[in-house]
């Protein structure tokens, strides 16, 4: 099996699918000429025209409403956003109508849109630029959420979110573009709304996804060398949330750390421990731990940056904390 | 405009106007909830521009939306029984006076944030345009719309890739209370247009033989592949933005004013004016309208409510 980045395996999800399907298109800031600001569209523009790739203004109000607009009337667009950041500034696009117009109109109109959005910090981007907003997207019924961590699993979820009938919000970590990882040659998906476990492991359950199922890996190979096993569980889709497997995981540990990149507070953390305790109380040996962005904007200065985020020492000291 | 076609609109007029009047009713005994935003004085519009639309053509319009399920045709009854929140309604319930939508007939809503469809529009007529069919688009939004982010983003796009829709803008001088020059930098709205080189015009939007016409150039340009149209049509609402507007913003004798030019005025006159049709004929049409009407709302208040266990039906198309 070949070992591709994840940027590969994002870049091959969306030309495999744009070769299978005419109403497959991608629209967005520096898509087409430029290749993607993230280089996941190079050459798509040469290969499939400028009607399929489409170049649009710096506008996201339209980018994330056009797009919605389309889907209703049969395509199938890709709307990348140039990082989730600027996505806020078609939160409503998103929220009020690409999640809503399923359910609003009684299901008369199907919204089969994909909103591609590289995020989170680590890159000194500064307050603005920085955000892991993953928790606000998966509050709204309506919508998708979907975050891998893998190029295995970016290349196979893409795949499901581009012919899923339902809008998806699909968050790509970009300090995790350059990460390998086996892919098949042949066709493979990723069913949306499923959770994996990635590290079996009897001594503690670690829950994670994208960026921080990274760090939780790191930091479990670290332990095992302590001779602790973790568990580790990633999530894979923030909603549909399949909450299953940690549940399993952590009846059999009875200890639980949650990893995240974003804020803690109302975060995927919060959530994730009020399931597990709701699910499985009488399991519970030890508070559960959530690692997750420090209470602040994230700052320029590296390591100043850097103190802000989630890293393996956190994660491990989390850890010896449950046990 | 031949007798045939101008008795039909006023047909449409006329429902739409008792519909409304109904609905003022079926609010104040608390059948409807929700807000409610009455098309009373804007009528020719609606009947006017879709009346000039052709069998490929879709319509999108905001909030004050009864106007246009109306004239797209959309069956009387389920758009009353949407009106009461009933399993019968156009959207199951799900939606109310602002969302009615009907997507056999191309109506695609029926919108609640100000601006927001307007970009909607600009997808719908993109997929028209990559299928390569001669279908366009109707979007409707307010004086009011024309001020938000929204507006200028799907105008400029819709300009940049050419894209088959017609812009309607319904100026009805205020934006809920505020009126247009106390909100916008420019008088005329149609200059908004301009901004972004698509052709423009204003339109008397009482007259709904101008407003036919008018659309059927703006159709036949954009068939043309002439790209987007803007037509800016003065009206007037002749009630408040919505039920409980205090309407301290405008004075009694404005709208008396307002009224002389009521298009249903306007349309009798005509018709009566060209000898189309006698006072008993029209009274007929209103007669056998009002008859409609009634059986809609019976039809609406014997409906069933949603059952409770429908409540997480049409989250998700799939899961």
């Amino acid at each position: 099996m070949a070992r591709i980045t994840m940027r590969q395996a994002i870049s091959d999800a969306l030309q495999e699918e744009m070769r299978r399907d005419e109403s497959v298109f991608i629209m967005g800031e520096e898509v087409g000429v430029w290749g993607g600001t993230y280089a996941v569209t190079r050459g798509f523009y040469d290969e499939f025209g400028e009607k399929r790739v489409r170049d649009t203004p710096i506008s996201e109000m339209v980018i994330g409403g056009a797009a919605v607009g389309a889907a209703m009337n049969g395509l199938r667009p890709i709307a990348e956003f140039m990082t989730i950041n600027f996505a806020f500034v078609a939160f409503d696009a998103i929220i009020n109508h690409a999640a809503k117009v399923h359910y609003m109109f009684g299901g008369q109109f199907n919204c089969p849109v994909v909103f591609r959005a590289p995020g989170g910090g680590g890159r000194q981007l500064g307050a603005t630029h920085s955000h892991t907003p993953d928790s606000i997207f998966a509050h709204f019924p309506g919508l998708v959420v979907v975050s891998p961590a893998t190029p295995y699993d970016a290349k196979g979820l893409l795949k499901s979110a581009i012919r899923s009938n339902d809008p998806v919000m699909f968050i790509e970590h970009h300090t995790l573009y350059q990460i390998r990882g086996e892919v098949p040659e042949e066709e493979y998906l990723v069913p949306l709304g499923k959770s994996d476990v990635k590290r079996e492991g009897s001594d503690v359950t670690i829950v994670a996804y994208a960026q921080g199922l990274q760090v939780a890996l790191e930091a479990a190979e670290k332990l095992s060398k302590e001779g602790i096993e973790a568990e580790v569980v990633d999530l894979r889709s923030l909603r549909p949330l399949d909450i299953g497997p940690a549940v399993e995981s952590f009846k059999k540990t009875f200890k639980a750390v949650v990893v995240e990149e974003g804020y803690g507070l109302y975060g995927i953390g919060a959530e994730i421990v009020a399931q597990l305790q709701e699910a499985g109380f009488d399991y519970l040996d030890a508070p559960i731990k959530r690692v997750s962005q420090k209470d602040v904007p994230l700052p320029y200065s590296r390591e100043l940056e850097q103190s802000a985020l989630i890293n393996v020492d956190r994660v491990i000291a989390a850890v010896k904390e449950v046990l | 405009m031949d007798k045939a076609t101008l008795l039909e609109w006023y047909q449409q007029m006329v429902l739409i106007r008792r519909f409304e009047q109904r609905c003022s009713e079926l609010y104040q005994q608390g059948k409807i909830g929700g807000f409610l935003h009455l098309y009373i004085g804007q009528e020719a519009i609606a009947v006017g521009t879709i009346g000039a639309r052709g069998d490929n053509d879709h319509v999108i319009t905001a909030y004050r939306d009864h106007g246009h399920a109306i004239a797209t045709g959309c069956n009387l009854n389920h758009t009353m029984a949407e009106m009461l929140g009933k399993s019968t309604g156009l959207s199951k319930g799900r939606g109310g006076s602002m969302h009615l939508a009907d997507k056999e007939k191309r109506f695609w809503g029926g919108h609640g944030v100000v601006g927001a469809h307007l970009t909607l529009a600009a997808g719908i007529a993109l997929a028209e345009q990559y299928r390569g069919t001669d279908g366009g688009v109707l979007c409707y939004f307010g004086d009011g719309a024309t001020n938000i982010g929204y507006f200028h983003e799907a105008l400029n796009l819709s300009k940049v890739w050419n894209l088959p829709v017609i812009w309607i803008c319904e100026n009805n001088e205020y934006g809920m209370g505020t009126a247009v020059q106390r909100a916008s930098a420019v008088a005329e709205i149609k200059d908004k247009a301009r901004g972004y080189d698509i052709p423009n015009r204003r339109v008397d939007g009482n007259n709904v033989i101008e407003v036919y016409e008018e659309t059927s150039k703006a159709f036949e340009a954009i068939r043309n592949g002439e790209g987007p149209q803007f037509l800016e049509m003065m009206t007037y609402r002749f009630e408040g933005h919505s039920m409980g507007d205090p309407l301290r913003y405008r004075t009694k004798e404005e709208v008396e004013e307002r009224r002389k030019r009521d298009p249903l005025t306007f349309l009798v006159g005509h018709l009566q004016e060209n000898d189309m049709a006698t006072e008993e004929e029209l009274d007929e049409i209103d007669e056998a309208m009002s008859a409609k009407l009634e059986e809609a709302v019976e039809f609406a208040e014997s409906s069933p409510f949603p059952t409770m266990d429908s409540l997480y039906d049409h989250i998700y198309a799939d899961l």
